[in-house]
């Protein structure tokens, strides 16, 4: 396989991991919505969501998918924002996709954390 | 008798500018008409492509009031603005030699880089190949091969101009026709050509092409198929 031919079947593999983040995410902001207008009716409070998440691994699993989901999601999306608007090279475009990917998913599982345990 | 026409036309390279022309008004006038006028009555070293003038060849396309399409099935009382208005450049996306018309070797190069070409084993001392009609294949085939290559899709897509190496509506839609056609050999080949960002999977979905093509082909359709067929090769790892 030619150099521009792996390169065309690795971009090709990463719109696929596009569709499926897609896929997942709009499962995940369904439920994530659906949960919330549940969470807000007569007020909403730090305690009272605590109380939800604290203990509970299926909040804790739903919301660890669904931060995976972004990490892989929105990387790719921006890499491509990246080069077709800002004129961005391929390979520098990656790298700042990588970082912003490693951000999302150390911010998220902090909080996916955070709520799981209560806080310190 | 009616008012002329005021219009704009574009003269030079690509650091030209718009020059005006008044032109007569007739009834059921086409663009096409009023660039043939300009050229004949007024100033003959403009530069423009017509064939058929029939809406059949694709060779008189270009930017009408900012959209791609064919001037001689574009009647001026369809596109005139109303402030009586009418501007015409060369085709978008591609280098311009002079005037309204513009370099498109490079629109057929990315036709020939997506593998648009047929490739068979069958030899004359074979029977013919029975492809049935109204098999599914088939007939997404047959709803693109009607291109003319009049490069009215590929001047209407944004992601042509924001990816220089972008294959094109165009050169995709083909490539579809043929990774449809069961007679081809070329399969592999041609769905390594048209992966990745230049090929089938930069494409937006945004759908200019499908709705400016003058022969109602749906380059959209042909660019998702190629998605779907490229994915699920890469997945069964015969890419």
């Amino acid at each position: 396989m030619s150099e521009t031919t792996a390169l065309g079947v690795a971009q090709a593999k990463r719109w696929y991991w596009q569709r499926i983040s897609a896929l997942v995410l709009a499962l995940c902001v369904m439920v994530h919505l659906a949960l919330m207008i549940y969470a807000v009716q007569g007020g909403l409070s730090g305690a009272e969501i605590l109380g939800r998440t604290q203990g509970n691994w299926g909040f804790a699993v739903f919301y660890a998918v669904f931060v995976l989901a972004c990490a892989v999601h929105v990387p790719l999306g921006l890499a491509n924002i990246a080069r077709e608007w800002l004129g961005v090279g391929e390979s520098a475009a990656w790298w700042l996709a990588r970082g912003v990917g490693l951000l999302l998913l150390i911010l998220g599982m902090r909080s996916v954390f955070a709520v799981f345990t209560g806080g310190s | 008798m009616s008012e002329p026409l005021n219009v704009r036309l574009w003269r030079g390279g690509e650091d030209g500018r718009f020059v005006s022309y008044e032109v007569p008004r007739r009834d059921s006038q086409t663009v096409l008409d009023v660039v043939t006028h300009v050229q004949r009555r007024i100033d003959p070293t403009l530069s423009y492509r017509f064939s058929c003038r029939v809406g059949m060849c694709g060779s008189c396309a270009m930017t009408v009031n900012g959209l791609a399409r064919w001037t001689c099935r574009t009647h001026v009382s369809k596109v005139v603005g109303s402030d009586g208005q009418l501007e015409v450049g060369p085709l978008a996306h591609l280098p311009v030699i002079k005037d309204l018309a513009t370099d498109m070797s490079g629109f057929f190069d990315k036709w020939a880089r997506a593998q648009g070409q047929f490739s068979g084993t069958q030899t004359r001392h074979d029977d013919f190949a029975q492809v049935r009609p109204d098999s599914a294949q088939r007939q997404a085939a047959s709803a693109g091969i009607e291109c003319i290559g009049c490069a009215v899709c590929y001047a209407s897509c944004d992601v042509v101009a924001q990816r220089p190496d972008f294959l094109g509506p165009a050169a995709l839609n083909r490539a579809w026709t043929l990774v449809s056609d069961e007679r081809d050999k070329a399969q592999t080949e041609r769905l390594r050509a048209v992966a990745g960002d230049a090929g089938c999977h930069a494409c937006h979905t945004q759908g200019s092409c499908t709705e400016r093509c003058p022969k109602q082909i749906a380059p959209t359709l042909a660019i998702a198929g190629l998605k779907r067929t490229v994915a699920r090769a890469a997945v069964r790892g015969k890419l």
